[in-house]
C-alpha cells in the first residue's frame, strides 16, 4: 500500500521581481527522507524554501501536507515545521540559553537543563551566560541549530545549515539529521557542501533548464 | 512518528513577554531616546517662548500632549526592524501560535517600558508649565488612556513599513493623520480640568477610542507583518 507522502509539491512555480525563476517544479517527501536543493546562486533555492514554509507566496502550484492542501500559517502544519532560515533570529543582547529557551517555548518546549545540554553538545558550553553579541558568526548560527537537537518536528527545513561552520561541526550535524530520518522524519536542505555521507540522500536541482542550454 | 507537543498559548505569552523586556533592558537608549526627548522639548517651550504663567498655562496641555505624542511617534520606527533583520520575526510568523496574540505581548512590554515612566514623567513637566493641580490627575489618566492607542497605531505602521529600506517621513505621514483625535480629546480634556470644568466626556471618547484600537489594532499589525514578511 503505498504511503501518503508527508509534502507534495505539484506544479509550483516561483516568480521573484518579474524573472520566473522556476515552473511546473513538483516532488514528493516522504517519511523517513532527506532533500537536498541544488543549484546555482539565485536560482530560487532560498525561495523554495520559503514558500513551503509559508513565508513566501507562489504564482501557482500546490502544496499538500499529508495528503491535504496546505495553506501558509495553519497551526496543525507549523507544530510540526522546524524552519532555519538565512538569517538565524538570534538576538545579539540575549545569552544563547535565553534565545535558545525561547525557540523552545514557542514550539514544543523544553526545560533549562535539556537546553544547556543542546548547547554543550553544539560546543557552545562555555559561552553559556555570554551575550550573543560576543560570540562570532559561526558560534550565533550554532545557537539557532541548537535546536535541531531538541527538536521533536516532523519536517525540518534547513537553509545553508552549514554556513560558517566549521568541518567537525557539520559531521555531527549531519549525523543529527540522519539520525532524525531514521526516526522517520524528513528534512530539506539547502548545501553547497557535498552531503555524500548522508544515506539515502536525494537531491533536487533548480535552474537546471538554464545550464542545460549552452549560450542560445 | 514524533509526537507533537506544542507548548500553551500562554506559555508562549510569557516567554515573549520575557524576552520584550529583557532586550528592552539590555538596550536602555531605546527607552531613554523617547524620554528625553518629552523632557527637552517641554523644557524648550518656557525658555523659546516666555516663562510667564499667563503664557505657558494656556497652551501647557497641548505642549505636554504633543511632546508624548512624538515622543511615541520616534521609539516607534524601530518597533520590528531589528525583528525583522535578525530573522526573529519569520520565526514568530512560524510558531503555532497566533501571531496576533504574539505581537501583543512584544507592543504591551514596549508600552509598559516606554509609555509609563513618560506618564509619571508628565506632571513634573505639566507643574513647570503652570498646569493647575486640578488638572494633573486629568493629564496622568488621558495620557493612560490615549498612549497605548497612540503605540498600537504607530505598531500597524510600523509593521506595514518595516521591510521599506528606508521609512523616512512614510510613517509619520501614514500614523499622524490617526493620531490627531487622540491628540483633540486628550488635550481638551487636560483644559477643562485646568478650569474645572468635567472632563468625563473627553476622557470617554478616549476610553472608547482605545477600545476600539485594543480590539482592531492586534489584527491590523498581525497582518501588516505577514505582508511585510511574506515578499
Amino acid at each position: 500500500m503505498p504511503n501518503t507522502p508527508l509534502l507534495s509539491v505539484r506544479q509550483l512555480s516561483c516568480e521573484r521581481e518579474d524573472r520566473l525563476l522556476f515552473t511546473h517544479l513538483a516532488f514528493d517527501l516522504q517519511a523517513g527522507d532527506i532533500l537536498q536543493i541544488k543549484g546555482p546562486n539565485g536560482s530560487g533555492k532560498t525561495s523554495l524554501l520559503r514558500i513551503l514554509a509559508g513565508l513566501l507566496p507562489y504564482a501557482e502550484g500546490e502544496l499538500y501536507w499529508q495528503g491535504e492542501a496546505l495553506h501558509p500559517g495553519e497551526p496543525s502544519f507549523l507544530s510540526q515545521l522546524l524552519f532555519i532560515g538565512h538569517a538565524p533570529g538570534i538576538k545579539a543582547e540575549l545569552t544563547p540559553i535565553e534565545n535558545l529557551l525561547w525557540y523552545q517555548d514557542m514550539h514544543q518546549g523544553a526545560d533549562q537543563h535539556a537546553v544547556i545540554q543542546a548547547l554543550t553538545r553544539i560546543g557552545l558550553g562555555q559561552f553559556l551566560d555570554v551575550p550573543a553579541y560576543s560570540l562570532s558568526a559561526g558560534q550565533q548560527r550554532r545557537i539557532a541549530l541548537a535546536r535541531i537537537y531538541l527538536s521533536a518536528h516532523t519536517l525540518w527545513i534547513l537553509d545553508e545549515p552549514f554556513t560558517a561552520i566549521d568541518v567537525q561541526g557539520v559531521a555531527d550535524l549531519e549525523q543529527c539529521i540522519q539520525a532524525h530520518a531514521a526516526q522517520g522524519g524528513s528534512v530539506i536542505l539547502t548545501s553547497h557542501h557535498a552531503l555524500d555521507t548522508l544515506a539515502g540522500l536525494k537531491v533536487l536541482t533548480l535552474g537546471q533548464a538554464m545550464e542545460e542550454v549552452p549560450h542560445a | 512518528m514524533h509526537k507533537t507537543n506544542t507548548t500553551s498559548l500562554a506559555q508562549a505569552v510569557g516567554v515573549c513577554i520575557r524576552r520584550e523586556f529583557l532586550l528592552l533592558v539590555r538596550r536602555p537608549s531605546d527607552l531613554l531616546n523617547p524620554l528625553l526627548f518629552f523632557a527637552l522639548v517641554s523644557l524648550l517651550f518656557p525658555l523659546g517662548i516666555s516663562p510667564t504663567e499667563a503664557i505657558l498655562q494656556p497652551v501647557a496641555s497641548g505642549v505636554v500632549w504633543v511632546a508624548a505624542l512624538l515622543a511615541t511617534l520616534l521609539s516607534l520606527d524601530s518597533l520590528f526592524r531589528q525583528d525583522l533583520l535578525d530573522g526573529s520575526l519569520e520565526q514568530l510568523l512560524l510558531t503555532p501560535h497566533p501571531l496576533s496574540v504574539l505581537v501583543m505581548a512584544k507592543v504591551g512590554v514596549h508600552w509598559l517600558m516606554t509609555a509609563i515612566p513618560l506618564i509619571l514623567m508628565a506632571p513634573v513637566l505639566g507643574a513647570m508649565l503652570y498646569l493647575p493641580t486640578q488638572a494633573q490627575g486629568v493629564l496622568m489618566l488621558a495620557l493612560l488612556l490615549g498612549t497605548p492607542v497612540l503605540i498600537l497605531v504607530g505598531a500597524i505602521g510600523a509593521a506595514l513599513t518595516v521591510s521599506l529600506r528606508k521609512t523616512g517621513v512614510l510613517l509619520t505621514l501614514m500614523v499622524l493623520p490617526l493620531y490627531i483625535p487622540v491628540l483633540i480629546f486628550g488635550t481638551s480634556a487636560v483644559h477643562a480640568a485646568a478650569q474645572d470644568l468635567p472632563a468625563d466626556g473627553q476622557l470617554a471618547f478616549l476610553g472608547a477610542i482605545l477600545s476600539l484600537t485594543l480590539v482592531l489594532a492586534p489584527l491590523g499589525i498581525s497582518a501588516a507583518l505577514k505582508v511585510s514578511v511574506r515578499q
